[in-house]
């Protein structure tokens, strides 16, 4: 009885949760113009889209700003953490840690806001008329801040697990400090520099806030054309650029869940292996 | 190791420092820079005395998403509770599912929920009738819950799934049935979670500008509205009072909110 409620209970979210996208992937297929009236299977709203200069330039620019913003942001960050790590001071530790944090605890809209004042600062202070001349630049230091945070608290915690030993074994074995990070360290802490690049180039793939405040009219990234497009009245043109990015996304989830699934088992043989 | 090579090594920090003094604090200086000057750069305290006249705009918002936050808390405790009590499999199954609709753009999300909603959207085709669902308060608070509901979900069912097996167990041994285990073992034990879902919710939902846009249909407006008519009519100085209050607001009860958990995370290392 109790299983069945729960369950019951379990198809009833996931059904609230999932009608409104299943909508919206139905309708791309839409003959028709309608967003509300399915009259029949087409791809025309697709061959629309691909058609379209405009969404294959904010495809590009999403892509370039999200790859570099998330390089920057982990080379940075791991770098952050490994300083922060060697910090004595505790006070400054802590310091250090609540200003990263401020971006991720901020409401966007305020972060943006911030970026965007700070920006119209910069011009007026170089005397710069366009925005447009460092709209990309703009674009990629907000984009850049706003990931650290994540690069920072997945790294760090996998430093402080490692702790020292290893390293000074290399210094005692001649490495020079640089040399120990690179050869010793940074092997063993990859996992987690790898899930913090991971988390921040999603971030930055996802977010439109901060872009709306801060993007300038001639870098368009995927979410501010998904925004100017709902400004009009939608055209299933909209619905078919969501299901690519509805089913992109599912593609990399059940990828990213099968790594992590292969190396849970691969763990597990390992330790069965010791114990035997 | 001497005091020199530790500096050495701290040096690896610099980079980030220098980035986050200038493109963190720095912009939130200007912030309040622009909250107490006039658009000429003048000092003056106008921007802060038009406050209260969106003080109503303000405590609808604040409504509005506490609303939705609770109900979000509601359904999504025992659907995390649901889930961690399932089979390893299915948990991942599940847990994937979640993740889904959260890593699904939020304009997207907001806009297919409209699609049905709409006036000329699914439900009232279907039905035939021309109900006005968007544009009341309901389908403001249906759009907060549904949009951010996983966040809820995922930190509580993380929590849950770390609490240690023998923990149920030995409430149950010392005569504690389904429900009191829930009430004085797990809920407290899951505390944490329940915090960081709780801040993921609200503070995204108290500062939305595109759910109330859609939902609400122009007929009323958020904090988060008001901040982008702001920006859209260039009224920068009033915007950026909003959000330094905003701001300020949010930090605070966070700060508050996170000593909560921290402690009450102490108490289950110990």
């Amino acid at each position: 009885m109790k299983k069945y409620a729960s369950r019951i209970y379990l198809c009833l979210i996931f059904a609230i949760l999932y009608i409104p996208l299943v909508t919206v992937i139905l309708f791309s297929f839409n003959a028709t113009e309608s967003t509300a009236e399915f009259s029949g299977f087409s791809l025309y709203w697709y061959s629309e889209l691909f058609k379209s200069e405009e969404a294959w330039i904010a495809l590009r620019n999403t892509l370039i700003l999200a790859v570099s913003a998330s390089l920057i942001a982990t080379v940075i960050g791991t770098a952050a953490a490994e300083g922060i790590y060697k910090m004595r001071s505790k006070i400054c530790k802590t310091a250090i840690t609540s200003v990263t944090n401020i971006p991720m605890m901020n409401p966007d809209i305020v972060t943006g806001m911030s970026m965007m004042l700070f920006f119209a600062a910069v011009m007026s202070i170089f005397k710069i008329a366009d925005y447009n001349k460092i709209g990309f630049v703009a674009m990629l230091i907000s984009h850049t801040t706003f990931c650290l945070p994540y690069v920072i608290l997945s790294v760090l915690p996998r430093i402080n697990e490692l702790g020292n030993s290893l390293s000074d074994a290399a210094l005692d074995l001649g490495c020079t400090p640089l040399q120990a990070f690179f050869k010793v360290k940074l092997p063993n802490i990859m996992p987690g520099v790898v899930s913090g690049m991971v988390m921040a180039f999603t971030m930055s793939l996802d977010d439109f806030v901060i872009s709306y405040f801060v993007g300038p009219t001639n870098f368009q990234t995927l979410p501010l054309l998904i925004y100017s497009m709902t400004k009009k009245t939608v055209k299933p043109d909209m619905y078919a650029l969501s299901t690519i990015i509805i089913i992109s996304v599912f593609v990399l989830l059940i990828i990213s869940n099968m790594k992590s699934t292969k190396r849970l088992s691969a763990n597990q043989k390992k330790k069965g292996a010791k114990t035997k | 190791m001497n005091k020199k090579r530790s500096f050495m090594n701290s040096i690896a920090a610099a980079p980030h420092i220098f980035w986050a003094v200038l493109f963190i604090i720095l912009p939130l200086l200007i912030v309040l820079y622009y909250a107490f000057t006039d658009s000429d750069g003048h000092f003056s305290f106008s921007n802060i005395a038009s406050l209260p006249s969106y003080a109503s705009i303000f405590w609808l918002s604040l409504e509005l998403s506490i609303i939705a936050t609770a109900i979000c808390l509601l359904l999504g405790y025992p659907l995390a509770y649901i889930i961690a009590k399932s089979k390893p499999k299915t948990q991942k199954i599940l847990s994937m599912l979640l993740m889904l609709p959260m890593w699904t753009n939020l304009l997207i999300r907001t806009y297919s929920i409209m699609a049905i909603l709409d006036n000329g959207g699914i439900i009232n085709t279907l039905l035939g009738t021309s109900m006005q669902i968007v544009g009341t308060k309901g389908a403001v608070i249906f759009g907060m819950v549904y949009d951010f509901l996983p966040y809820m979900v995922l930190p509580i069912y993380t929590c849950i799934s770390k609490i240690d097996k023998n923990m149920w167990e030995a409430a149950s041994d010392l005569g504690c049935n389904t429900f009191s285990t829930l009430t004085k073992v797990i809920i407290p034990l899951s505390r944490s979670g329940i915090i960081s879902g709780v801040t993921m919710v609200l503070v995204p939902s108290i500062s939305t500008f595109y759910i109330s846009q859609k939902l609400g249909g122009g007929t009323f407006e958020l904090i988060g509205d008001t901040i982008e008519r702001q920006f859209v009519t260039g009224a920068l100085n009033v915007g950026a009072a909003i959000s330094l209050v905003m701001m300020i607001l949010i930090l605070i009860s966070l700060t508050v909110m996170n000593k909560f958990g921290d402690s009450d995370e102490g108490g289950i290392i110990v």
